[in-house]
């Protein structure tokens, strides 16, 4: 055997010594525990035994564990009803944050379609992003967006999803489900999903600045997989009406104000030079 | 604290900023976006990511096409894809999960639901 191999030997004779030792340790303290338990169960047999020859005592012991008795249950049912009420506010919670969580989505989807309505003031860019709000976060398949054209009175279609831009038909203010509802500033909405006549929108949004009349989305058909419109949806169409007539009308008073500038620019380059 | 690096792959910035604002509430996310399946591919391929979001109607290079190019990339495979679309057809759906899409959300879509199936493919308890 090697000088190693000895070394290790001993290490191991160590670590069972120091094994046995806890072990003998640990033995002693359970025989201790043991001991005290007897005593324990000893005590409570001779007060047993003690009230059992004395009537007196006896009752007393009676009286006194059946009040603990008593006090026991009294806490016991204190505990349930604590439960049961603590149980209920946690219901009350979970409920509270699930409609936190639906108002908290909610009111992104409405930050995010405001944002991104007034990111721009180029009118090519603002009817592409109503376009995006309309498929994307009100699930519409079929619509258009008409601009009113001052002169001559009518909705003219401007922007669409699902058919050509020419298959929209051209409103005069006041007629049909789009003319009425922008002459008279309400959203128009029936309880369907689809309608095959694009004259016959579902649902008409009227743009409207203060009481100045803009334009319309109209929506003539949803995404099959939309089957309604959720409390979200009417809120979105408020947005758009307020917030997508505003960034139209912020988009063409700019276009206006870029060819005016470029016209003066133009004279005053006439006469310096 | 994990992070986990995700990719959004949609055309529409309108969409992109909801898919962030929902994904931001994810403690650790480190949110990447993409205009198109060209640029979504350019970037999935150049860096890590632990999670796709990818739309499916996109101009240069739609959203299948990134989908079957990503599963051929030997490294790429086992990345989740969430695929977020306005097409709710049983074919549509079926074609992206056999393409390899782990998940087919319709638009319109939830924020909530968005940050529940991300957490569940993250494995984020």
């Amino acid at each position: 055997m090697s000088d190693a191999d000895g070394k290790a030997l001993f290490d191991r004779k160590d670590e069972v010594l120091s094994l046995f030792r806890r072990g003998a340790e640990f033995m002693k303290e359970v025989v201790a525990e043991n001991e005290r338990l007897r005593n324990g169960l000893n005590q409570v047999r001779t007060r047993q035994n003690e009230a059992a020859q004395v009537d007196t005592e006896w009752e007393k012991l009676r009286v006194e564990l059946l009040e603990r008795i008593h006090g026991l249950e009294t806490e016991k049912q204190d505990v349930l009803e604590r439960l049961r009420a603590v149980e209920e506010e946690n219901r009350q919670f979970a409920n509270r944050y699930v409609e936190v969580e639906e108002e908290n989505n909610n009111l992104a989807n409405l930050y995010v379609a405001s944002y991104q309505l007034h990111s721009t003031l180029d009118l090519s860019e603002v009817l592409k992003i109503i376009i995006e709000i309309v498929i994307n976060l009100v699930g519409a398949e079929v619509f258009a967006v008409y601009v009113l054209d001052e002169s001559s009175r009518s909705l003219e279609p401007v922007a669409c999803e699902g058919e050509e831009l020419s298959a929209f038909p051209h409103v005069s203010l006041g007629s049909g489900i789009v003319g009425h509802s922008v002459e008279s500033g309400e959203t128009a909405c029936a309880e369907v999903t689809h309608s095959g006549d694009l004259a016959k929108p579902i649902v008409c949004i009227p743009l409207r600045v203060e009481d100045r009349p803009i334009g319309a989305i109209a929506i003539t058909s949803l995404l099959a997989q939309k089957e309604g419109f959720t409390p979200l949806d009417h809120e979105l169409f408020t947005l758009l009406a307020g917030h997508a007539a505003t960034a139209i009308f912020a988009a063409q008073l700019h276009s206006q104000s870029e060819r005016k500038l470029n016209t003066i620019q133009g004279f005053i380059d006439l006469l310096t030079k | 604290m994990d992070r986990y690096r995700i990719l959004i792959v949609e055309d529409s910035p309108t969409m992109r900023q909801l898919l962030v604002f929902a994904l931001k509430r994810l403690k650790g996310a480190d949110i990447v976006e993409a205009q198109d399946g060209m640029d979504g591919l350019r970037k999935v391929t150049s860096d890590h990511f632990d999670l796709a979001l990818v739309d499916i109607n996109m101009p240069v290079m739609d959203g299948l096409k990134l989908i079957s190019l990503i599963r051929d990339e030997d490294n790429l495979c086992e990345m989740p894809i969430v695929v977020i679309t306005t097409e709710g057809a049983k074919e549509d759906r079926e074609r992206a999960l056999a393409l390899g899409a782990n998940e087919y959300l319709t638009k319109p879509i939830q924020a909530n639901k968005v940050l529940s199936v991300a957490k569940g493919l993250l494995k984020i308890g």
